[in-house]
């Protein structure tokens, strides 16, 4: 076990150590400019310009920029090229609405997708199947942030059934916290719903052929235990699963499109402002930030699963 | 000069047997099966039609400009006025509020803060829209196709290296990886060495696109190659003499296409998802080049005065996107009804 966590970790430092190597490529050699010729104004000269290089480290070979990028990002020195603010304190200071954002949809999620996957398959074919599996399909067909205009639209202007957007700490007043977080909950929460419900629908038809369901029907199982002891457990299996990388991933920026469109102050909002502006540090910080995320939450998931599943940390094989 | 008698000759002529079955039994290949489910199939059927129509609707969108609107994607009209019912109305009032859909031939969707036609500008951004969800899904496959080939049949350290590199890229959340990608290239542009990529060209996002997806499809075709170069045909192909390449293109190939049409059907769903998410962000397309997402980008502006900006558009791709998604699930079913292939977001 020791060994299995051991050889895990160190996976885990490779893959990061190569992520920040591509986030500093994509950012550092992928621009066909030189950041320092933007930030010197319209009229620079060219001493501005040599100053500003040399003031960003952009004179430097390619090896010191890298480690330069990585002792800003270790030390949390890494400042904004527009604004001069520390990258780290904003990600910080985002973290607490992202995280309320991300956890409160991923229990809304996981709860949705139960109910609608168990009802689609026990229902399997008849019409309340049917519908949920149109529905699920328009879940995972809707934009994100058009899905959220559209209910910033009609449930706060049109009808005002909810407060308009914006983020209430949960320290300051838990009550608004709630009711101004219900619609982007819903928001994310909707792909997730869909394409979970499908997972589990289709994982919960296999598992109702096994033997050992035959087998709890004839020892003479009520129904409702056998669908739910043993064919709904057996189904959560793969859902846990996913849900451990898309929950990481959504942390890790797939709540950027929510926090845009309903003002909410996190982590993906911060990206979001950095994209207008063509501001890199901040993309950079929160690129790593994502990254690692989810590097560390597939760790902890895979980790968790060798505790629970003996076959996995012998024989070495990724859960499916 | 006709000969009747020859005619009748024809005529007498025992006709061939009919109703007795023939001795020869008809072959039914897998793809007449999958095309017969396929048919039973009118849900997804009726979505694949849907699809075509939509892709039909925006390549006609140069006639319905042309004919019915009578002005460009890019064409101002904020001073304009328009023939409503009798009444001239402005096309954008004072107060900045465009004018609304309505049946008529110019306007129909209404129009936009700049007096911009929404219907033409709609059909030319659904051109852009869909031609970058088809070619990115193409780079998707045929890379996800050769890196899966050339991982599932050599193994060793060529799938070490490149499953290695697979596995940092899926690390990334995708929406932030194309992010990241958009936002750097559009400062300078791409410069491939032989040619440059100017920095608003249609061709980052496809790229990013393309690429950004790639393990998520390359990983199954890995696995199923993987599976099928230990099987006999493999075996007796390579006794023949076949050599690498001709055994992973004859052989292997042909009985991952299945895999690969849904892959790529769902693909281009995906992509247009993305694409409208990075334009809404401005990480994409860029102006002004109309595609569905920065549409919405524009429009969401003033969704409080001009919702049709933001409705309309996000219907249409809802509308694509759903009509792939249920048409692939189809595809599926059909090509295999017990495979499994998932597209993973």
């Amino acid at each position: 076990m020791f060994r299995f966590v051991a050889r895990r970790l160190t996976g885990m430092i490779a893959v990061l150590f190569a992520i920040s190597v591509i986030v500093f490529l994509i950012f550092n050699v992928i621009p066909n400019s030189n950041p320092a010729i933007r930030i010197a104004g319209k009229n620079a000269n060219p001493e501005l310009i040599a100053r500003v290089s040399s003031d960003l480290g952009l004179d430097q070979p390619i090896w010191v920029q890298y480690l330069t990028l990585m002792k800003k990002i270790f030390t949390g020195t890494l400042t904004s090229y527009a604004s001069a603010q520390n990258v780290t304190d904003q990600i910080w200071r985002g973290l607490p609405a992202t995280l309320s954002l991300t956890i409160g949809a991923a229990v809304l999620w996981m709860v949705l997708a139960v109910v609608f996957g168990y009802l689609s398959a026990i229902h399997s074919g008849k019409f309340t199947d049917r519908a949920l599996t149109i529905l699920s399909l328009v879940g995972i067909s809707m934009p994100v942030f058009w899905l959220a205009a559209i209910l910033l639209y009609f449930l706060t202007f049109k009808v005002q059934l909810f407060p308009t957007s914006s983020y209430v700490p949960l320290t300051t007043d838990p009550l608004r916290w709630a009711s101004h977080l219900i619609l982007p909950w819903l928001t994310l929460a909707v792909l997730y719903v869909g394409f979970y419900s499908r997972v589990l629908r289709s994982n919960m038809l296999d598992v109702m052929n096994e033997d050992y369901v035959r087998t709890a029907r004839a020892k003479g199982l009520p129904e409702r235990q056998v669908r739910i002891r043993h064919v709904l457990r057996n189904s959560m299996i793969p859902i846990v699963t996913l849900f451990g990388l898309d929950f990481g991933a959504v942390v890790g920026g797939g709540a950027i499109l929510t926090e845009t469109v309903f003002n909410i102050n996190g982590v993906g909002l911060y990206a979001g402002r950095a994209i207008g502006s063509l501001d890199l540090p901040p993309l950079v910080g929160v690129t790593m930030f994502g990254a690692f995320f989810i590097v560390f939450f597939n760790t902890v998931v895979d980790i968790l699963y060798a505790f629970l599943d003996p076959r996995i940390r012998l024989g070495e094989a990724a859960p499916a | 000069m006709a000969a009747p008698f020859g005619e009748v000759e024809v005529a007498d002529e025992p006709p061939l047997p009919t109703g007795v079955p023939l001795a020869t039994v008809q072959g039914r290949s897998p793809w007449y099966l999958a095309g017969l489910r396929l048919r039973r199939n009118k849900v997804s059927l009726g979505f694949g039609v849907l699809f075509i129509a939509i892709v039909l609707l925006c390549l006609a969108a140069p006639l319905w400009a042309d004919h019915v609107a009578h002005t460009t994607p890019d064409a101002n009209h904020i001073t304009d006025t328009i023939d409503v019912g009798g009444q001239q109305v402005d096309i954008v009032s004072p107060d900045g509020t465009p004018i609304g859909p309505g049946l008529r031939g110019q306007y129909l969707l209404g129009a936009d803060q700049n007096g911009r036609d929404v219907m033409v500008r709609l059909l030319y951004g659904g051109r852009t829209s869909l031609f970058i969800g088809v070619v990115s899904a193409a780079i998707t496959t045929i890379v996800a196709v050769v890196v899966g080939l050339l991982c599932g049949y050599y193994r060793g350290w060529i799938d070490a290296i490149l499953s290695r590199v697979m596995d940092v890229v899926w690390a990334f959340p995708v929406l932030l990886l194309g992010i990241a990608l958009g936002t750097a290239l559009a400062v300078g542009g791409l410069s491939l060495g032989f040619t440059t990529i100017a920095g608003d060209s249609v061709w980052i996002p496809i790229l990013i696109i393309g690429l950004v997806y790639v393990p998520y499809m390359a990983r199954p075709i890995r696995g199923e190659i993987l599976a099928l170069r230990e099987k006999e045909f493999v075996e007796a192909a390579v006794a023949q003499g076949k050599g690498s390449l001709r055994i992973m293109i004859t052989e292997l190939l042909p009985n991952v296409v299945s895999t690969i049409i849904v892959f790529f059907t769902l693909n281009i769903a995906n992509d247009m998802l993305l694409e409208s998410a990075l334009s809404f962000l401005g990480a994409g397309v860029r102006p002004p080049s109309a595609s569905w997402g920065t549409m919405i980008a524009d429009g969401y502006q003033t969704i409080y005065t001009a919702p049709h900006l933001t409705i309309i558009p996000g219907l249409m791709i809802v509308l694509t996107v759903l009509s792939l998604n249920v048409f692939g699930d189809g595809l599926r079913d059909a090509l295999d009804p017990r495979a499994k292939i998932r597209l993973e977001h």
